[in-house]
């Protein structure tokens, strides 16, 4: 195909759709900031928008290795089950095992980080599509959480642990600080490094990149790994927020991270995504739905909104890239 | 594969903790302390506890002036609290002076339901109502409101009292466990045999009622003979599965049957029904009017106890109204719910419902949840 021939070219064209696709979901979320701020004087303050960094951190989080992993043409629906099964393993492990508090909130995060290993492997060794492996352990992580936490919830944490959920450093909310970090760390690795770069190739080509000498069981266990270490430190911010641990924390988080992530521009295809463009993917649903809420629109009308921006954002991203492809 | 059923078996095996310690209760109860109620349908022991509840810091005096409300119940778009909404709409017109709306998740999420009390916060109402996913995870969002000057009042499932004003308690432990053994006791007599389909032996709500039934039972009808208490999960197919296996197992020794579910409820009715022994097996248990009607209308099934979620959602309003004009303060031990009469305040921030409500079958239908 044409298109093999330039590969330098078409990267670049890609690039500059979704950087295309960025410009315009910031200009989305400009408007609908000022929209939302005409409605409701309570919005656009900086204690609210400080408030929607907290309540979206542990989200943020895990959209950040799962847009590494869209862009590998991959998925991770267990996120919320990792997250619920470290959540367990903490308070487990604390209250239950007696370990000091510090250590619970890393075997917690060890916990996560071994469940993503543990997906990866799968994945890469055994060859399991990644949708089908997820979406077994997606299940097998929550029983797991049920059978451990025996469904009760663990509760009485020290004062000083809800530093990390309710707290703040310099005003700002502590979460949002580990955020910033790691939206810092993921964008560099993602476009500054040949890693990052190779996750594009694999999800372009698989095969291609398998040829070309890139380590793609290796590079694909890492992220996967990734995901369950992030999923595993929302975990332990989730528990840190509501002071309880409970077996059904983050159900249905997949699908949320998910919808930040494809909102951002990543293709579900692979081969397309940037940080950036899920950082402003998860803002812009937070801040819709908080806005929403604000002015006075009930909840299911919210989730409505949520789904239609959803829709329209893929369409004019799938116009735009066949716009893009008939001119090269 | 049911992974939920190995893992929990693994989970179990895991962590046989001090589970096992039971002893001198039944099966499927707690160790937590009993207070059973007098047999006669006297008041029970009540022991006088200081108010508990937290206050609101800076509320704007606002007695006999319109007051806005909103309701986050555990999630939206099913009966039963659609049931409560209604109760909360007629409490509202009845009053006049009240605008209350339902809004909340639509899964029974806890970070969902503090992510819309948070919003509310921020768009600022006078008044909370909620029916609390989790009772801990809640509290800083409503301490957050009560810090605002808001008022905040619960309903069904409740917080950490500090986190809100006061509870209306729906049914406690022991009014539960006495409606369900006099219940069984009017259909099998006092020295009658019967089996328990329960969740699991350590689900909370369960294993206190079962406990409170125990003690209940000790005291008031000693010649009843307890058989057997099985786990069914909240299994539709299992419970189906365990109360015949009771039912076969103990054949003519059998006269009663709980379901201590909302699904063991109607399984075990079913259960009942295919094996021709309607009259013969009386089945008595928690369920919703909805899921035990064909069995209630049959006359296989003569009492379901629950509450009324309708009066529930009533009552909570009328409290709320009540803490805004200066009618309900720390320390009151009755309040005035309107059509519901005087109300008891029980464990020192908590609004009594009243006794538990038996639907049969005069009553079923009129209810849709």
């Amino acid at each position: 195909m044409a298109m093999q021939t330039s590969s330098g070219d078409s990267t670049a064209a890609l690039r500059a759709v979704a950087a295309r696709h960025e410009t315009l979901l910031l200009a989305i979320l400009v408007i609908s900031l000022a929209a939302l701020a005409t409605q409701s004087d309570r919005f656009l303050t900086g204690e609210n928008i400080l408030n929607q960094g907290r309540l979206m951190a542990e989200v943020a989080l895990v959209a950040l290795p799962m847009t590494f992993i869209i862009i590998t043409a991959g998925i991770d629906l267990s996120v919320g089950s990792v997250l619920g099964l470290s959540a367990i393993v903490l308070g487990v492990s604390w209250k239950n095992l007696g370990l000091p508090l510090e250590l619970a909130m890393v075997v917690a995060v060890l916990t996560g980080t071994a469940a993503g290993f543990a997906n990866g492997w799968f994945i890469t060794r055994i060859k399991v599509p990644p949708l089908i492996m997820t979406l077994a352990t997606l299940a097998l992580f929550r029983g797991l959480a049920e059978g451990i936490s025996q469904a009760r919830s663990v509760r009485g944490y020290p004062e000083w642990f809800f530093m990390l959920g309710q707290g703040e450093v310099l005003g700002v909310p502590t979460q949002l600080w580990i955020l910033v970090v790691a939206i810092a760390v993921s964008w560099v690795v993602l476009s500054r490094t040949t890693f990052g770069r190779s996750l594009y190739a694999i999800g372009h080509n698989e095969t291609a990149a398998r040829f070309s000498g890139i380590p793609v069981d290796r590079y694909k266990l890492a992220i996967y790994t990734y995901s369950g270490f992030m999923a595993g430190l929302a975990g332990v911010i989730f528990v840190s927020r509501v002071s309880t641990t409970r077996s059904d924390m983050g159900t249905g988080l997949e699908l949320d991270v998910i919808a930040a992530v494809v909102l951002g521009g990543t293709s579900i295809f692979g081969g397309v995504g940037t940080i950036t463009g899920t950082v402003i993917g998860f803002v812009l649903i937070q801040l819709l739905k908080n806005g929403l809420a604000i002015t006075g629109v009930k909840g299911d009308a919210t989730i409505v909104v949520i789904g239609t921006v959803l829709i329209l954002s893929i369409l004019i991203t799938n116009f735009v890239q066949r716009r893009r492809g008939g001119d090269t | 594969m049911n992974w939920k059923a190995v893992s929990l078996a693994a989970g179990a095996a895991i962590l046989t903790s001090q589970a096992f310690a039971a002893g001198h209760r039944w099966d499927g109860a707690d160790e937590l302390d009993v207070n059973p109620l007098a047999c006669d349908g006297g008041a029970g022991m009540v022991a006088a506890k200081p108010y508990d509840g937290g206050q609101p810091t800076g509320a704007p005096d606002l007695a006999g002036q319109p007051i806005t409300l909103v309701d986050v119940p555990k999630l939206i778009g099913i009966g039963y609290f659609a049931a409560t909404t209604l109760g909360m709409q007629q409490a509202a017109e009845e009053l006049g002076n009240v605008t209350v709306s339902t809004d909340g998740p639509t899964e029974a999420n806890i970070d969902d339901q503090i992510t819309f009390i948070d919003n509310y916060i921020t768009q600022g109402v006078n008044g909370i109502l909620f029916a609390a996913n989790d009772p801990v995870a809640i509290a800083p969002v409503l301490n957050k409101a009560l810090d605002r000057g808001i008022h905040v009042v619960g309903y069904d499932a409740n917080s950490t009292p500090d986190a809100r004003e006061w509870f209306v308690n729906q049914a406690e432990f022991n009014g539960i466990a006495k409606a369900m053994m006099d219940s069984i006791v009017e259909e099998i007599g006092e020295d009658g045999s019967f089996a328990i389909v329960t969740s699991t032996f350590t689900t909370p709500n369960q294993a206190r009622w079962i406990a409170e039934m125990w003690a209940y039972t000790e005291q008031c009808y000693p010649q009843l003979e307890w058989l057997e208490t099985v786990e069914a999960q909240e299994d539709n197919i299992l419970s189906f599965n365990q109360a015949s296996t009771l039912i076969n197992k103990y054949g003519e020794d059998l006269d009663g049957l709980f379901g201590m579910t909302s699904v063991a409820t109607p399984a075990s009715a079913e259960a009942v029904t295919q094996a021709g022994l309607c009259g013969e097996v009386a089945v008595v248990g928690l369920a919703t009017p909805n899921a035990m009607k064909p069995y209630v209308n049959a006359d296989c099934v003569k009492s379901v106890v629950l509450w009324n979620p309708v009066d529930l959602g009533y009552a909570a309003v009328h409290v709320i109204r009540a803490v805004v004009d200066g009618n309900l303060e720390p320390g009151a031990d009755r309040v005035e719910a309107g059509r519901l009469g005087s109300l008891q305040i029980v464990n020192g921030s908590e609004v009594l419902l009243g006794p538990p409500f038996i639907y049969n079958k005069d009553n079923v239908n009129d209810f849709d949840f």
